[in-house]
């Protein structure tokens, strides 16, 4: 059902700021309505896994590239600075702790923003727009629960495991530039890399990742789902996915170091 | 005109609207609209763009809420329903978009097999493939089957739009601007379909539409909208002896003399 008609005519402060928070409830309301949905079975499974394959292996090149040369360049630009104190041999433990606690999901959930929020937010709009949701609806089929649902669960599923992914590929990319350099074991090279890296850095990094994952999800669906004004719309939920699921990102990134920070 | 004898129960109102009203903010739509449609009527609901014509369908099917008004849809009270209720009418009453609304991301045989094959657990393969070809047949369209939406031409678009509906066999079908932006040839193949519809499956049907040789060609009863209210109703020729200058207007830019 719509609620056009509730609009209030006048502004309560301002426009601005009315529509501010008009915003951050529905987005509240859309979540609380994801949570619903998803608990109450059947799971759209087939769609489900469609979407998986789609933001798991069609980002896995992406990922694979960005990950080895994330590794490969931050040794590089590390080195300089521990030869100074003859300490290179820490290298592998830095760079094994840097990629683990940030780069990693970091890298991870920014490519995947840009590439499946925008996705999601588009395809959803475009949706939206030329009224194939509708379609559904008339159809006796829970739109929300074959589109949202399922998008928002292979983002929260997919992108952790794209993180643990990328974590590996960028050490592979380190351990290529250290052995070519100080001619380090392979062996020796990932026994001193995770000599410092603890339980808590491999769950707060899990934890971490399905937080953007889910906020990948849910900010691409919603922008999608409240799209209107034709193809603007479309260009303009693309855009905005990307960016509320990047500023999220960033603001979840510092809440979740804050509060990790405070159990080492 | 139409070549068969409808078969229509005029005892039997398979839609009631009484006093329907809706606003978009300071936009008001629909100004206390009343409609009775019977058992396998074609009602054409005429009217200039913008002036809620769509918006009164979209009431009847739940996809908008009415501000105020009783809008009873086989015997049931639309506004007041909950979603598995609404889902079970819906599956009564068939909807034709303006444009289609086909999946782009499916063929034409996949989009007619979705709504099939989730509102009916446990059918076979074999069955959704045999109806899917049977309503692509009704239609006219067999050799689509495996082609992209993206590939149809816009009067194919719309056929399979209503094949779509077709398959769940509605008892309603409501049509929202079934021949806009389509060449005559086309157009006269989509009124036909209408009319075969409703002959082959006693289908009762809302016509949403501002093409008079469609009003005439499909409707049984026609009712005319003005400035969110019905001013006339009765049989094209009824109607449109009328001397008011919205209906002259629409008989001046469509040649009807």
């Amino acid at each position: 059902m719509d609620s056009s008609s509730g609009q209030p005519e006048k502004p309560v402060v301002s426009r601005g700021l009315d529509n501010f928070f008009l915003d951050i409830y529905s987005i509240f309301q859309f979540i609380k309505r994801f949570f619903r949905e998803a608990l109450r079975p059947p799971l759209e499974v087939k769609e489900f896994i469609r979407q998986c394959y789609m933001v798991g292996y069609k980002s896995l090149a992406l990922i694979t590239m960005t990950g080895f040369i994330t590794g490969l360049v931050f040794t590089k630009q590390s080195r300089p600075s521990l030869s100074e104190f003859g300490a290179t041999s820490w290298l592998p433990s830095l760079i094994a702790i840097a990629v683990v606690r940030a780069l990693a999901p970091l890298v991870t959930s920014l490519i995947c923003a840009g590439k499946v929020g925008s996705s999601i937010g588009a395809e959803l709009a475009s949706m939206k727009v030329t009224e194939q949701i509708d379609a559904m609806e008339v159809s006796a089929i829970n739109p929300f629960k074959y589109l949202v649902v399922t998008r928002v669960l292979a983002t929260t599923v997919c992108i952790p495991i794209l993180v643990c992914y990328t974590g590996l590929v960028a050490m592979l990319g380190s351990y290529l530039d250290i052995h070519l350099n100080e001619h380090t074991s392979f062996v020796t090279f990932f026994q001193n890399a995770f000599k410092n890296i603890t339980f808590l850095d491999f769950g707060t990094t899990v934890f971490k990742a399905i937080a953007y994952g889910f906020t990948i999800g849910i900010v691409g669906c919603f922008q999608g789902w409240r799209a209107s004004q034709g193809t603007q719309g479309v260009g303009k939920a693309a855009n905005v996915s990307v960016v509320v699921s990047m500023f999220l990102i960033f603001l979840e990134e510092v809440v979740i170091v804050q509060v990790a920070n405070a159990f080492r | 005109m139409k070549n068969f004898k409808p078969n229509i129960d005029w005892q039997d109102k398979v839609i009631d609207i009484e006093d329907l009203f809706k606003s978009f903010g300071s936009n008001h739509v629909l100004r206390g609209i009343s409609l009775e449609v019977h058992k396998g009527e074609n009602v054409v609901v005429l009217g200039r763009s913008g002036t809620g014509k769509s918006v009164l369908i979209k009431i009847m099917v739940g996809l908008l809420s009415p501000d105020s008004g009783e809008v009873n849809v086989l015997g049931q009270e639309v506004p007041t329903l909950s979603v598995p209720e609404l889902r079970e009418l819906r599956l009564r009453v068939g909807f034709c978009f303006q444009n289609g609304a086909l999946y782009d991301s499916m063929t034409v045989g996949e989009n007619l097999a979705f709504p099939l094959k989730r509102n009916t657990p446990g059918i076979s393969r074999a069955k959704v493939k045999e109806m899917v070809a049977n309503v692509l047949d009704a239609v006219g369209l067999s050799q689509t089957i495996d082609q992209m939406p993206s590939e149809l031409s816009g009067g194919q678009r719309k056929r399979i739009g209503i094949a779509r509906t077709l398959i769940l066999r509605p008892d309603i079908m409501l049509y929202d601007e079934p021949t806009a932006g389509l060449d005559p040839i086309t157009c006269t193949e989509i009124n036909n379909l209408i009319n075969e519809v409703q002959q082959r499956f006693n289908t009762t049907s809302i016509i949403i539409t501002h093409d008079l040789t469609c009003a005439k060609a499909v409707g049984d009863t026609i009712v005319v909208m003005k400035e969110g209210k019905f001013i006339k109703r009765g049989p094209f020729e009824e109607v449109f002896e009328s001397k008011d200058e919205l209906i002259r207007e629409f008989y001046d830019y469509n040649f009807i003399q």
